[in-house]
């Protein structure tokens, strides 16, 4: 007989039988406990190249469980030597793993996958007791979404040949990931790495190191090649040392927006690719047609779901002012029976806080919600040792409130109503992020229109915090770029086939001088060029090229103009001298005509792009040898520069209305639908090759995936794109939908790179104007893409017309849409 | 159970904005079982609350008095007593919450309660053309006159889905009203047939009705429909509980019935109550369980407890 049951105390039988009380039911330690022990009594090294390395002299970390105040094991505090090492290890293994045929790598990452499964139990434990989160999360979300992610990509590893045609492998990754899933997001790094063909050096974050450890171990254990996937720990700066180590060609990141901007500066003009997801604050929209008490755990799986620490948390929840009290008491009744303990507890909803710092910045964005007066509700059941914060709502606070703006990481819930829901998506998109959302109703048209509204990677209808690897994850905005999962996010992990890794040289940039001009005055003598009348005795009649924006042609802000001058020296025309202001004009037009071209039927877009390719056709040999007067190029080679760029027309007009997005297969009963939406505002600065060819191919892409953009067209050749603007103009493109400002390239892209309000930046011009770009886009976390002073053959289909610019052109939603009504006969 | 649901003025307003979203409904189901659950002693005494919970039930074409005669006296000593001792639980008085029979068994079983010194264990009866209710009214408010008068103290009726199905909400009403006046004194519990409604917004409509109208319970199903007790019913029925408790200040009763056979999922529907409607909810008086296999099952789980070994079945006397 069991011993317990005789006590004839609170605990016993008798006893619970009347209170029906939870009693403690905690999950064992003790495999995880051995195997920190089965490494040097819980001390660990970094793991390089198949095997520990414990390099002498370093500084350590001890790790804790947060939830008990336990030490756990130390871990090394990496340096730059340690960097290096890993890096070229991983260089060397990439020699033979990018050479590794595709089926072979699908083997090593299936196996992974099942080798994870193998050890599921301790990885959850581990995954629990390093983070503070619950043992039933980590056993139910993080680990089984790591073993799917794996098997997902062993796919991909698979169909690589097929499925990413004209893609090849970048080289070596650098992975910094952060603490609040460890183990996780991680995974999403190094699974779509390694199935594309790269090799992989990871930091993982200071507080929660211990399950790459054990991944590390066990891909060993798997089978993959030394080198392959390296852990190395450290502090944030060895972080920087690693995405500044001139042999990483790619640095994946999730974390802070804060971190991600200096990463983005750290990384500007080197060459690397980058991608980063970032915060958020995500709202959560109810409407009156909702289900509220499925809403209530629906509130809870996206604010309470791991503690809050979350970077999608639903934690701007927005409520139709008519069902808003109701839906708040029902919250706050929810609280009365939420239970907060440790992470090993399997009675619990929440567990710890990752770390002390961590709850007290979270304590403090609530004091500053009290101090404004706001309603804070709070339960006070929660464990009084170990770092735990209990779930909290705030009520009576608006948008002006810091716990309203900014990304709190933590179980805190701020409450907004609405009243329509014209206001519900504008208070949504009230945010410099733009990572997750839910809406919750019952209505169908009402859920689509929010979900294709709130400008968010992803959106969940009646549901929150969903995640599967067949449906790519990440933000718009500030939230970043890049997606997790999904074949959207294959591309953060290949270049194109025919493009070899930038290097450049390093430029000394210096920020306040670049793209400083002092404008053109008047010339004169025999370089002046008038076109002669048909008789030869009149002066011709002067033909002023204007700039273009919101559909009109525009003089400059500041009348000054730069002259157009052909190969023999010869002033063949001015142009207007863009500055600033024309930047600001022409991005609020760009604006003003980007929410309708976006919502253009797609047979529509098509339709103008094929009608100004028939339009441009016309004005061929006017065209051609306009280009032939600035370039003094033969007219037959500008003649075919006009063909390409009419084919290029036809090539984009045909993608108008084949790219809008997929359905996913993931594990959600009803349909996860990937949506190709617009970037918003683009800025193009065009290169000086091929002036027509090169403006067509960056502007169509553009445009007919549904954005509006401004575009500086070539420095030195400006003409052809401004002959283009009467094509538009007969073509019947909305006006704003193209904007033309010419000028100086760096004068203008500084600008462009500069405001807050254009999503995304192309620049083909010096290597030093592309660092500037990248550098500059860190501030508002914009999309770039630049050439570093290398040039690209724009005649070439796969250099002019690839996938790239597709995908540069897009950003991914997706959409979880659940389905279901059925239940019985 | 003083307090009965008198029940209310049928009010069609109740029925305009009920919003059910089945996946999300599916989803809260899905984690009940893995945010609680209950170890040791604790699995003990939860396992016991159980046993009190339970509608002991026999309802087949051959029933006869010997096997109700057998399930009476199960009822009376539901657990054995070696392992009451174990549990030192000698003096809780553990029994069934009611035994529920065909309305021809209900004299069998009152008199075998009576035989095995236990009559203070209701007998629930089953009534009015169960389990698809298709007799004429009068047939079945007969049937319900029928079986109180021998001795049943609750009846367990089914709705008329025919009405619930063509949205005639108030007929379902004036029906169940009619039936529990039937009632008179017994308990009535309202049996949704739940698996018979179609969709979840249904259910909700036909829970919120039969309250009104006054039942003491709502109860899931016969055990006769293709889908029977399932967590997803069940959430939106106890929200439906706590609405109209909120709204009513009256506690109505939940009943799942059918296919509930295991000892962990019974400690389920408990952690289920206890989450969704509170620990007042949490006994005989406002929580039943319909079942008939799982006793044994439960009672296997305590006699691990007590002896830390597995016990066959067949060293537990059946029912």
């Amino acid at each position: 007989m069991a011993a317990d049951t005789k006590t004839n105390t609170k605990n016993s039988v008798a006893e619970i039988f009347k209170s029906m009380d939870y009693g403690p039911a905690p999950e064992a330690d003790n495999v995880a406990k051995a195997w920190l022990n089965d490494h040097d009594n819980g001390e660990f090294g970094l793991f390089i190249d198949g095997k520990w390395v414990k390099p002498d002299g370093r500084k350590t970390y001890q790790t804790k469980n947060p939830a008990t105040g336990e030490p756990l094991a130390t871990t090394i505090q990496g340096e730059q030597e340690d960097v290096d090492l890993a890096v070229s290890s991983a260089k060397k293994a990439y020699e033979t793993w990018s050479k590794t045929p595709n089926h072979v790598r699908a083997r090593h990452l299936y196996s992974i996958a099942r080798h994870i499964q193998k050890h599921m139990r301790l990885f959850s434990v581990v995954e629990a007791m390093d983070n503070g989160k619950t043992f039933r999360e980590t056993r139910d979300a993080d680990i089984p979404i790591v073993v799917r992610h794996f098997y997902h990509h062993a796919g991909w590893a698979q169909l690589m040949d097929t499925e990413m045609r004209g893609w090849k492998s970048v080289g070596v990754i650098g992975g910094i990931v952060p603490w609040n899933f460890p183990l996780m997001l991680l995974t999403w790094k190094i699974a779509p790495a390694l199935a594309m063909g790269n090799t992989v050096v990871l930091k993982p974050a200071t507080y929660t190191r211990l399950s790459a450890l054990l991944l590390a171990e066990v891909c060993a254990e798997a089978g993959l090649p030394p080198g392959v996937f390296n852990v190395v720990t450290g502090n944030g700066a060895m972080g920087s040392k690693l995405a500044d180590h001139p042999d990483v060609d790619k640095v994946a990141f999730t974390g802070s927006t804060g971190v991600g901007q200096t990463l983005r500066r750290l990384t500007a003009g080197s060459g690397k690719k980058l991608s980063l997801e970032l915060g958020g604050k995500s709202p959560v929209v109810v409407f009156e047609t909702a289900d509220l008490d499925s809403t209530v755990e629906g509130v809870v799986d996206a604010i309470w779901f791991n503690q809050g620490q979350v970077c999608s948390a639903g934690s701007r929840l927005l409520v139709q002012e008519g069902i808003h009290d109701k839906l708040v008491d029902k919250l706050k009744e929810r609280l009365t029976h939420f239970r907060v303990g440790d992470s090993l507890d399997k009675t619990v909803d929440m567990g710890a806080i990752v770390d002390e710092s961590q709850r007290k910045s979270i304590e403090e964005y609530v004091e500053s919600a009290r101090q404004e007066g706001a309603e804070i509700f709070q339960i006070s059941a929660i464990p009084k040792k170990g770092c735990f914060y209990p779930p909290t709502i705030i009520t009576n606070v608006q948008t002006v409130s810091r716990v309203v703006v900014e990304e709190i990481f933590g179980p805190v819930l701020v409450v907004l109503k609405f009243r329509t829901a014209k206001e519900a998506i504008a208070l949504s998109n009230n945010t410099i992020y733009g990572l997750g959302g839910s809406v919750w109703t019952e209505n169908i048209p009402l859920a689509l229109e929010a979900a294709l509204s709130i400008k968010a990677g992803t959106v969940w209808i009646n549901c929150h915090n969903l995640f599967d690897s067949a449906a790519g994850f990440g933000g718009y905005k500030q939230s970043g770029y890049g997606r997790d999962g999904g074949k959207e996010g294959l591309f953060e992990y290949v270049r194109p086939s025919w493009e070899k890794r930038p290097r450049p040289e390093p430029v000394q940039l210096d920020l306040k001088a670049f793209g400083q001009i002092v404008q053109a005055r008047p010339t004169i003598g025999n370089n002046q060029k008038n076109e002669i009348s048909a008789d030869g005795k009149l002066p011709g009649i002067d033909r002023t090229f204007k700039m273009y924006y919101g559909g009109k042609q525009a003089r400059p802000d500041a009348p000054y103009a730069r002259p157009v001058v052909s190969p023999n020296g010869t002033v063949i025309a001015h142009v207007g001298e863009g500055n600033r202001k024309d930047v600001r004009n022409a991005v609020e037009a760009a604006h003003a005509a980007s929410a309708g071209w976006g919502k253009r039927a797609a047979h529509n877009r098509a339709q103008i792009v094929y009608y100004m390719a028939e339009n441009l056709e016309l004005r061929r040999d006017e065209v051609a040898n306009r280009i032939h007067q600035m370039t003094g190029r033969s007219m037959d080679d500008c003649k075919t520069e006009v063909d390409l760029s009419v084919q290029r027309l036809f090539h984009w007009g045909a993608y108008c209305d084949k790219y809008g997005g997929t359905v996913q297969e993931t594990t959600l009963y009803g349909c996860t639908v990937k949506v190709h939406e617009p970037m918003g505002v683009i800025g193009i600065a065009c290169p000086d090759e091929y002036p027509l060819l090169g403006f067509v191919s960056l502007f169509a892409p553009a445009v007919i995936r549904g954005n509006a953009i401004v575009i500086v067209p070539s420095e030195k050749y400006p003409l052809s794109a401004l002959d283009l603007y009467q094509v538009f103009d007969t073509s019947d493109l909305p006006g704003g939908v193209v904007n033309i400002l010419t000028g100086d390239r760096n004068h203008l892209s500084k600008y462009l790179s500069e405001h807050q309000d254009i999503q995304s930046m192309w620049y083909f011009g010096t290597a030093e104007g592309s660092k500037f770009v990248e550098y500059m886009s860190a501030e508002n976390v914009k999309r770039t893409w630049v050439n570093y002073g290398l040039a690209r053959d724009w005649t070439d289909p796969e250099q002019g017309q690839g996938e790239e610019f597709l995908y540069q052109s897009i950003q991914c939603k997706n959409i979880w849409i659940p389905m279901g009504d059925i239940f019985a006969n | 159970m003083s307090d009965r649901n008198p029940g209310i003025e049928f009010d069609a307003s109740w029925l305009e904005h009920v919003y059910v979203n089945l996946p999300a409904v599916k989803r809260r189901a899905e984690t009940l079982g893995t945010r609680r659950c209950v170890k040791k002693q604790w699995q003990s005494a939860w396992l016991l609350r159980a046993v009190t919970c339970i509608d002991l039930t026999t309802l087949s074409g051959d029933d006869t008095a010997s096997n109700v005669s057998r399930l009476c006296f199960k009822a009376a000593n539901p657990v054995r007593d070696d392992l009451i001792k174990g549990l030192q639980m000698e003096d809780a008085g553990i029994t069934v919450g009611a035994v529920c029979v065909y309305p021809s068994r209900v004299a069998d079983a009152v008199k075998a309660l009576k035989a095995a010194n236990a009559s203070h264990i209701p007998v629930a009866s089953v009534a009015t053309g169960f389990p698809t209710g298709q007799t004429p009214l009068k047939t079945r408010l007969e049937e319900i006159r029928m079986a109180v008068a021998d001795g049943a103290r609750e009846i367990d009726i089914v709705i008329n889905r025919e009405y619930a199905l063509t949205g005639n909400w108030r007929g379902v009403y004036e029906e169940v009203k009619a039936m529990r006046e039937a009632c008179g004194e017994a308990h009535l519990k309202t049996i949704l047939a739940t698996g018979e409604l179609g969709n979840m917004v249904n259910v909700y409509k036909a829970s919120l009705v039969c309250m009104m109208a006054g039942a003491d319970f709502i109860k899931t199903s016969t055990g006769k429909e293709g889908v029977n007790a399932i967590f997803p019913v069940a959430l939106v029925m106890v929200r439906a509980i706590r609405e109209y408790y909120q709204k009513t200040g009256y506690k109505v009763g939940f009943k799942p019935a059918g296919g509930i056979r295991s000892a962990k999922d019974s400690c389920t529907w408990l952690i289920l109550i206890k989450e969704e409607l509170g620990d007042e909810w949490l006994n005989g008086h406002l929580f039943r369980l319909g079942a008939s296999s799982l006793l044994i099952d439960i009672e296997r789980q305590l006699f691990h407890q007590v002896y830390g070994r597995y016990a066959a079945t067949h060293e537990i006397p059946m029912s």
